[in-house]
């Protein structure tokens, strides 16, 4: 990081700038959730039982191991930063590579999750979604639009990762200049900490 | 070919007539310098200011009469939607913020340009396909939106309009909305000019960082907002359908917490643009110069703290009528310290009534009644009496209108001849202006009578008693748009073929713009200037007069 140039003196490079511009962005993306934290938080407090019955439905077991892969996975994401900044490129490049690779593991997974509700019969539109009492579909609304948002998220991310391999290889990152896989990586360390959010307030607290 | 080889091989010459890597259209569409964009958003704007004012024309042509006056009910709905998505997402927001905030706001702090000139070239893309979006909207089969700007739901998921089409293009232009914000936070901190500290700053840059700053923190709520609308009506997931077990009203608070300090948005950088004019054109001093700089700040705060007066007849605690009562109050406390500020400024100055300051005193006049109304309605008792009256129309518009738009016309005066180094016709500029302020305040003032005595708003039919309100509002629109016909007319002859202005401070202006060329040249400064004074000290006025032959 040291290396870094960190004067605005040139105009066309300030590392500063740029991670206060992500940081900025970052604020704007927790309060594109905070919009749903806040409905969860009045929805959860007017059907409290129902949500209390519905979180049993959801498997904490595949919630537990999405989770461990989102933390090990902003451990890689780091990790690849790191060794950029010692000038080790095939290891960033690598690491970058396990981080996309468990980004979409994640999203399998997620997907199978989604695929047993939806097989039982509850999404929205279903005859069982209609009929069930108003809390615990209110639950099951939040859960596939928060999860779902979160998954495009992940998505979003993987993608971002997925380019700045690209300009690794490429030698647009380098040792000295890695401002740009830093706003990566703070991305998904973003989508991570929205994870780990949604964990507890879906899976544990039953 | 790289920048610095570019600018060598330029030499001298202004922005407009720079030769960078590309020719023709693409050296304006790809263009990421800060000025070709300002001006690029300046046509979009008018373009979408016209077909919003056009809507606006037919609304009151509709009104002219009781029942039915040129279309039906339903097409009727969709002309006030589309004024109210197109004026406010399309014009008001990001009006002076978009343009002038772009052109001027890097000049001001002494940069080159601002901190992400790509992203801001992506922020104009995305604005301009959300307005097509809108405009395409109208065309879609099912026709465009009819739920009224705000999309209140339950009637936003059962209606068979294209919801999801002005639902996205309003997310799009609020994407836009945020990248300009990040973008302008992060260049007034990194990028200033030598010695230029914080107090230092025009008061413009102030208001656009104090905007800057609601940009961020509040338009991701209508993101979500949106987003979950568009979710209701494809997907039937029921978070705000009270079908399903949802809550409208919950619908209504995440779409004030960002609708209301987005009127913020929309003002203060129309006030940031008075608080340059007012001194220059009085030769004076600011008067409290950090109390207008603080109260930015002070209404970016309050302003987010009183969305909850948009819902004293939906159903609130009477704790939570209370403190939103109050709130409201408060923030009237920020706004009249501006005023206050201005008027003091004009004391004893020597005060020169061009163009640029015409429409600022109306700025200050017609916002003031604005704003005295909006504490009318801010009292509760009063309040049931007046929601959802034409007499909240009236207001808006005397604020929106009257402040904003009066600050956009200001702002066109004044700035027009620096960025584009030609003059529009003084004389004809200032008979524009008074049709304007008359065909203004006969258009809207019969709004604040007719809603007093119980016009309700958005009706497309009404009694009897209340015609003559409506055909002297209608006919107050004829004025106004033949005024604004004048205006637009003269700036655009005047942007074409007025006389050539090639002095640098042609209003006696000190903020670092005025230190440029007239058109600014690429990159704004030959050297980056290190500013030693503040921005406001009209003692050591230095004006170049310009010829007679150019101001006629």
């Amino acid at each position: 990081m040291i290396s870094q140039d960190n004067t605005a003196v040139h105009a066309h490079r300030d590392d500063i700038g740029s991670r206060m511009g992500m940081w900025l962005f970052l604020f704007t993306e927790l309060l594109l959730f905070g919009g749903l934290f806040f409905l969860y938080s009045v929805y959860r407090f007017l059907h409290q039982a129902d949500f209390h019955v519905a979180a049993k439905e959801l498997d904490i077991i595949i919630g537990t191991f999405n989770t461990a892969i989102l933390l090990t996975s902003s451990l890689t994401m780091a990790m690849s930063i790191t060794a950029m900044s010692r000038d080790n490129k095939k290891l960033s490049i690598s690491l970058q590579v396990v981080t996309i690779l468990l980004g979409i593991s994640f999203l399998i997974n997620k997907y199978f999750e989604w695929m047993t509700h939806i097989n039982h019969g509850i999404y929205p539109g279903s005859n069982d979604y209609l009929s069930m009492d108003s809390g615990r579909r209110l639950f099951f609304a939040l859960y596939y639009v928060m999860t779902g948002l979160h998954a495009l998220h992940v998505i979003v991310g993987t993608v971002l990762i997925g380019i700045m391999t690209r300009f690794t290889v490429k030698n647009v990152i380098t040792h000295d200049s890695y401002v740009k896989l830093e706003a990566a990586g703070l991305y998904w360390h973003l989508v991570d900490i929205i994870w780990i959010f949604l964990f507890p307030l879906f899976y544990l607290i039953t | 070919m790289n920048d610095d080889a570019a600018i060598a091989a330029n030499g001298h010459v202004s922005f407009l007539d720079y030769q960078g890597k590309y020719k023709g259209i693409r050296a304006w569409i790809l263009s990421t310098d800060h000025k070709r964009i300002g001006i690029m958003y300046l046509f979009a704007l008018i373009t979408f200011f016209a077909i919003g004012v056009t809507f606006g024309f037919l609304i009151r042509l509709e009104l002219l009469t009781p029942g039915k006056t040129i279309v039906e009910p339903q097409v009727y709905n969709e002309f006030f939607t589309l004024h109210g998505v197109i004026m406010i997402f399309l014009f008001v927001i990001p009006g002076i913020p978009a343009v002038f905030g772009n052109f001027f706001l890097p000049i001001m702090i002494g940069a080159k340009d601002v901190a992400f000139p790509r992203l801001n070239l992506l922020s104009w893309y995305l604005y301009v396909t959300g307005g097509i979006l809108i405009i395409v909207s109208i065309i879609m089969p099912g026709g465009p939106a009819d739920t009224g700007w705000t999309f209140y739901i339950p009637y936003s998921v059962r209606t068979t309009t294209n919801v999801i089409a002005t639902g996205t293009a309003a997310f799009l232009l609020g994407f836009s909305s945020i990248l300009t914000g990040l973008n302008f936070i992060t260049t007034i901190h990194r990028l200033r000019a030598p010695g230029m500290a914080w107090f230092k700053m025009p008061l413009f840059a102030w208001s656009l960082y104090a905007t800057a700053w609601i940009q961020v923190l509040a338009t991701p709520i209508i993101g979500i907002t949106l987003l979950l609308i568009i979710v209701e009506r494809v997907f039937g997931v029921g978070l705000f359908d009270p079908a399903l077990g949802g809550d409208p009203i919950l619908y209504q608070h995440l779409f004030w917490i960002y609708s209301h300090p987005a009127v913020y948005i929309m003002i203060v950088p129309a006030m940031g643009v008075i608080s340059e004019i007012i001194p220059v054109f009085a030769r004076r001093t600011i008067f409290g110069y950090k109390f207008i700089a603080f109260s930015s700040l002070g209404i970016a705060l309050f302003g987010s703290l009183v969305w909850g007066h948009h819902m004293f007849a939906v159903g609130m605690s009477d704790a939570g009528q209370f403190v939103f009562s109050f709130l409201t109050f408060m923030v009237a406390i920020p706004s009249a310290i501006k005023v206050f500020n201005w008027t003091a400024t004009l004391y004893k100055g020597s005060i020169s009534l061009d163009p640029p300051m015409l429409y600022a005193l109306a700025f200050i006049f017609l916002f003031s009644i604005g704003g005295f109304t909006g504490l009318i309605q801010g009292a509760l008792s009063v309040d049931i009496h007046l929601t959802d009256t034409s007499f909240i129309v009236g207001h808006f518009h005397y604020v929106m209108f009257g402040g904003t738009g009066m600050g956009v016309f200001a702002a066109l005066h004044y700035w027009l001849p620096k960025m584009f180094g030609r003059m529009y016709n003084m004389k004809r500029a200032k008979v524009a202006f008074w049709i304007i302020f008359v065909g203004f305040n006969t258009l809207y003032f019969p709004m604040f009578v007719m809603g007093w005595l119980g016009m309700p708003r958005r009706y497309y039919d009404y009694l009897p008693e209340y015609t003559v309100y409506h055909q002297i509002a209608t006919v107050g629109s004829w004025i106004l748009i033949i005024g604004m016909g004048i205006m637009f007319t003269n700036l655009i002859r005047g942007i074409l073929k007025g006389n050539v202005v090639t002095e640098k401070n042609i209003w006696g202006g000190e903020t670092l713009e005025w230190a440029t060329d007239t058109p600014p040249i690429h990159e704004n400064f030959e050297e980056i200037p290190l500013v030693t004074g503040t921005p406001y000290e009209y003692k050591q006025n230095d004006i170049e007069e310009l010829p007679e032959e150019v101001i006629h």
